[in-house]
């Protein structure tokens, strides 16, 4: 069939590196995989039974196009209680089909053909082809492994244009749990003041930082708040990645503006899940507690575990990935990555799939329970002694 | 330290160098640690959670609401312990509401709870009253659900 009739900006847009790997792990049995970006843990039974009750009342209709009044409220307050940003639930909220709606619906909402984008890299997988699919021109920074790949306003200050408007930042980082210094995030902050700037803070592992780094959003920093989105949703922290749901709070202008195209394109969010993400914020701390716990002494156990087979892997702050250093193998991160998959039957991604300046590592997700961390640790150590 | 006894408390059973590296400690200090929360008596014991429907089936279990005379000096504790000492019993709590003692008792039949009401617990001077609940079927115990899920499927890698 001719690709002619697909559109061009479609037909541009380069296959997901992380799709092609998928496919390779999908095709094999008893694959230990180290590749999941989502968490283990299914989500608290708390927050599925108040599902589940919404539904015995009969809640199954649409909802404001920018989210139910409750969950809205709900929102405002849980983002004023943990990351000291006051947002209005009438106008400066819209509830989306997770965090990856919102994105869209920003780039959509703020960019104009030819508009620049930058962003720190290696980086979540959709950034690049949402600014494209936007119409815009993605501008990758990378971060570096001596700055524990948090972002430095200096390496901005470098490719940033007349043409530059947004700024999309992500901490804690996937694939490599970066997190940022306060002091480094005033002066991105200045950075953005100073080229006027609208920043995308995708806050979706925000909970996840652990040995009390405390978390700071930069919508928080004077003078921010004007200028930045601040995307947030239940995927990680919550373990409700199936269930589709996510926000975005922002100046009012914006959130009109994001929910011009959700109106037309999504409607609303799912009722279903909008009343379990009231419970979650609502009631869920604890169970985030829980899983937090749980993912820290993985992140030790994996960390320790990989630098004692010779990897070297530092201890990052957040999200529940590391991203250890494969350089000293010789090989390629697709090459080891596919290698480690043929000899040992583990899957890890090739650093690369979130960007070029991936090469040299490879992303282990510890959203996996400890038995089979263990064993891909074991089985790791006996590939790279070959 | 509040760590390692949450991480106890869940799975005691943890090999001690899986264990060691969570917590980011040599297996001697960690071990040097253990020893010292069982000496000081923070750690009392450690046991395995069985499902009873695949062993020892027979066994009955029983809940016991007491009540008693409480004691001119030392109140319930002389007669929560007297009657916590026998092997039967296994907890002992006092309570409050309706009831003041909630006896937790196992015997391998029927007739071993039912002989141990009449003939131990009920004879007590200080007992008032018993309230025998036996248990028919178990859920969850500590904090272990005893129905075994399956795990949902989940995509190999994901983003
Ligand atoms: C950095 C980042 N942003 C966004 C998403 C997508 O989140 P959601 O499930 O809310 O669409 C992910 C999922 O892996 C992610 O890692």
């Amino acid at each position: 069939m001719s690709s002619s009739r697909i559109a061009e900006h479609v037909r541009n847009i380069p296959r997901s590196g992380i799709r092609d790997f998928f496919e390779i792990v999908q095709s094999m049995k008893e694959v230990i995989s180290l590749g999941i970006g989502e968490p283990d843990f299914v989500t608290p039974w708390h927050i599925r039974e108040a599902a589940i009750y919404s539904l015995e009342k009969g809640k199954t209709g649409y909802t404001s196009n920018l989210g139910s009044p409750r969950l809205r409220r709900a929102i405002a307050k849980y983002v004023e209680q943990y990351f000291a940003v006051e947002y209005n639930p009438h106008d400066e909220i819209i509830v989306t089909v997770g965090v990856s709606e919102a994105i869209d619906l920003a780039l959509r909402s703020l960019i104009n053909p030819g508009d620049e984008v930058l962003y720190h890299e290696p980086c979540y997988v959709s950034y690049s082809p949402s600014i494209q699919l936007a119409g815009g021109v993605p501008v990758a920074v990378a971060t570096r492994a001596k700055d524990e790949f948090s972002l430095r306003a200096s390496d901005l200050e470098k490719v940033v244009t007349k043409r530059t408007r947004v700024l999309m930042l992500n901490f804690p980082t996937n694939p490599t749990g970066a997190v940022m210094p306060l002091e480094e995030l005033k002066k991105i902050a200045a950075f953005a003041v100073k080229h006027d700037l609208v920043v995308l803070t995708d806050e979706i592992y925000s909970e996840l930082t652990y040995d009390e780094v405390p978390h700071h959003s930069i919508a928080a920093l004077p003078g921010m708040k004007e200028r930045t989105l601040f995307l947030h949703g239940f995927s990680k922290a919550f373990a409700m990645t199936g269930w589709r749901i996510g926000y975005a709070c922002g100046p009012a202008d914006i959130i009109e503006a994001m929910m011009k195209i959700h109106q037309y394109s999504m409607l609303c969010a799912s009722i279903m899940s909008q009343e379990a993400a009231c419970e979650a914020l609502e009631r869920g701390q604890r169970a985030i507690e829980r899983m937090k716990e749980e993912y820290r002494l993985r992140r030790n156990f994996i960390v320790s575990s990989l630098n004692e087979a010779g990897i070297p892997c530092h201890l990052p702050k957040g999200a529940f990935y590391v991203f250890p250093d494969i350089r000293g193998t010789g090989l390629s991160s697709k090459d080891f990555s596919l290698k480690l998959l043929d000899a040992k039957k583990v899957a890890v991604v090739p650093g690369t799939a979130f960007g070029p300046s991936g090469e040299g590592y490879v992303r282990c997700s510890y959203a996996t329970g400890m038995n089979q961390i263990k064993l891909a640790c074991q089985l790791i150590a006996d590939f790279v002694k070959k | 330290m509040d760590s390692l006894i949450r991480i106890l408390k869940q799975n005691s059973a943890i090999p001690r160098a899986d264990l060691a590296r969570q917590i980011g400690l040599s297996e001697d200090d960690l071990a040097a640690k253990i020893v010292k929360l069982e000496t000081n008596g923070t750690i009392l014991g450690y046991h395995a959670v069985i499902n009873r429907e695949k062993w020892d089936t027979d066994a009955v279990t029983a809940v016991i609401e007491v009540r008693v005379t409480p004691e001119r000096e030392g109140g319930f504790d002389r007669i929560a312990n007297r009657i916590a000492g026998f092997e039967e019993v296994q907890s002992v709590y006092l309570m409050s509401g309706g009831h003041d003692l909630m006896v937790v008792v196992e015997g391998s039949n029927l007739r071993e709870v039912a002989s141990f009401v009449a003939d131990k617990l009920s004879t007590i001077e200080a007992v008032q009253s018993c309230a025998t609940h036996f248990r028919l079927k178990t859920y969850k115990e500590n904090g272990i659900l005893h129905a075994v899920e399956e795990a949902p499927e989940r995509l190999a890698v994901s983003p």
